[in-house]
């Protein structure tokens, strides 16, 4: 029987042949990952168990993202117990404040990960890499400490359900939209435990960066990774930032799936999550008047370039609503650079916008920009729960940069139509 | 190996960031960390738990981050088990990894509710429903599964 483009990456690391869904196989890490939140209650296991040394410093990351530049001296505290750790075990790979991004925005970027690789971290949302053709998962801290340890962990080899995208996105359209439709059309556990395989004619219309986005929400459908066919656009993208040989895998043409949808991505419209689940969607024509009091534009989902570049657009020669915070956080310093350079930043500030380093920051509702009771936010991040972004009474809408930006400049819910 | 004690009940898709805000995520102590367990779904919760007690939800339990402080919460509040219908996989993993024992059972999910007294044999994975006077079947743990869980996590199983 045929395999699935991850089952193909799964059997490679676990020296096998061939693997089927259900099997429980232990495997070889390419990554272990960890963030400030995530990484302390992996040391304490990791010194609690005896270890006194990691499997290959060049592989293991540890991005202080979450709670950064330190919030509180609680929050510097668990930064400085990781920064201790990756000093005595020589992890290379170690991102403070000065030189990090948001972990996800930052690894691709870096190069740290790349197609055929098998990666694992401490954050729900490493599945993200699955979009340059990996296999990655959000595993927890005891996971990350077992795997810094011996570079292995143990999984059971999912089924999945393919995503056969075809046409091209409309204007101000985004992968963000793609896959909150998707969400809202398979629920919140549509693919839980399952792989969703991205591939199609249509993958060439769509950049790394909706990519990158698109594979990055795959864990709030509940899969356990979503991964894209390899193009000359991944291998573009690779290409100057890998500097290691990389594999590319292709799913076996017979490969079984559970579900198959077509996607023809010129029928997207632009699509919000409504409070409190990402798969309560609707489409901007169904919205309605929703007066709003944040905006943020940013996070492991839409802080890249192409995301700022897009609300850019939409803000240039506008001012944010009078009764609006709007925050705009880059993803790493190199986009925060390049947005200075391009001349983006100018852009937000002359609109009225706050210019954030690099965070997770109001994502989770850490610090940067938290909601009081009863106040709605438009996000591009990635969750909606209850009290994620501050209050239990507050609301986030998620949505797409442009959506977000036209909404900050109207003080509502607002399709780009409406402002330009 | 086996657990007994009262239910707190809850529905589809109850996330990690209720079972923990992540404003609390700024310690890693087990017993801080309980003393918020579920406060934006259930204020109520940490007043009225016992040791021992079993939380029993529906769908998709543990939805959404991976935060292993939602586990340890409920772990350390004194939770026995927790059983759902379906557990999101970051959180199953977590809880078998940290030593919480958790049952899928879709026909307790449905059948038990809030308050029932509930016993449950992990050898044989029979749920008793000692209110109600029922039982329900639920698989069993596979063998080094319930190593894991007896050496009180993973780490432990395999302490060098």
């Amino acid at each position: 029987m045929g395999m699935t483009m991850t089952q193909k990456i799964l059997a490679a690391h676990a020296g096998l042949d061939s693997v089927v869904a259900g099997q429980l196989i232990k495997a070889k890490l390419d990554m272990v990952l960890g963030n400030d939140i995530t990484s302390p209650v992996a040391i304490n296991e990791f010194r609690k168990a005896g270890f006194e040394s990691v499997f290959d410093g060049s592989r293991i990351s540890l991005v202080m993202d979450h709670f950064t530049p330190n919030k509180d001296i609680k929050a510097a505290e668990q930064c400085k117990l990781c920064r201790e750790f990756a000093k005595e075990m020589e992890v290379v790979n170690y991102y403070d404040v000065g030189d990090m991004g948001i972990e996800h925005a930052l690894l691709p970027e870096k190069g740290l990960v790349a197609s055929g690789e098998l990666i694992i971290g401490a954050d729900s949302h490493t599945c993200t890499y699955g979009a340059l053709g990996a296999f990655s998962t959000g595993v927890g801290s005891t996971d990350m400490a077992a795997g810094m340890a011996t570079g292995e962990a143990w999984f059971k080899v999912p089924s999945a359900i393919k995503f056969n995208i075809t046409g091209k996105l409309n204007e101000w359209v985004s992968g963000k939209d793609v896959i909150l439709h998707i969400i809202g059309m398979i629920g919140v556990d549509g693919a839980l435990y399952k792989s969703m395989e991205f591939s199609g004619k249509g993958l060439k219309n769509l950049s790394i960066d909706d990519r990158l986005c698109m594979a990055n929400m795959a864990i709030e459908a509940g899969a356990k990774n979503g991964i894209f066919a390899v193009d000359d656009i991944t291998i573009a993208y690779m290409n100057g930032r890998v500097d290691r040989a990389y594999k590319i895998y292709e799913a076996d043409t017979d490969a079984e799936y559970d579900e198959v949808y077509d996607i023809d991505l010129g029928t997207i419209k632009s699509t919000i999550s409504f409070p409190h689940l990402p798969d309560n969607t609707r489409t901007i024509d169904e919205v309605g008047d929703i007066k709003i009091d944040q905006v943020v534009i940013g996070s492991c989902t839409n802080g890249r370039l192409e995301d700022l570049i897009t609300a850019a657009k939409i803000f240039e020669g506008k001012k944010v609503a009078q009764d609006v915070r709007a925050i705009i956080i880059p993803g790493t310093q190199k986009i925060y650079l390049e947005a200075m350079e391009m001349g983006l930043l100018k852009i937000f500030m002359e609109a009225g916008c706050a210019v954030s380093t690099p965070t997770c920051g109001p994502c989770l509702g850490g610090h940067m920009g938290i909601l009081a009771a009863g106040e709605r936010a438009v996000a591009t991040t990635n969750r909606n729960f209850v009290g994620r972004m501050g209050h239990v009474e507050s609301e986030v809408y998620l949505a797409s940069p442009a959506i977000a930006a036209a909404s900050a400049i109207t003080g509502k819910i607002s399709d780009v139509n409406e402002v330009l | 190996m086996n657990a007994q004690g009262i239910v707190h009940k809850y529905g589809d898709n109850v996330d990690t960031d209720v079972i923990i805000p992540a404003r609390y995520l700024n310690t890693a102590d087990h017993k801080e960390l309980a003393s918020h367990c579920m406060e934006d779904i259930d204020k109520e919760f940490v007043k009225k738990v016992n040791q021992g007690d079993i939380i029993v939800a529906r769908n998709n339990f543990g939805c959404g981050s991976s935060r292993e402080h939602a586990p340890i919460a409920i772990k350390a509040s004194g939770v026995s088990c927790v059983i759902a219908a379906t557990f999101a996989r970051i959180f199953y993993r977590n809880a078998i990894n940290i030593g919480l024992a958790i049952l899928e059972c879709p026909e307790a999910s449905e059948k038990i509710e809030a308050g029932d007294e509930v016993k449950i044999d992990f050898d044989t994975g029979v749920i008793t429903n000692v209110t109600k006077g029922e039982s329900y079947q639920a698989q069993p743990f596979p063998d080094f599964i319930k190593d894991i869980i007896a050496k009180n996590g993973l780490l432990n199983s395999m302490k060098v």
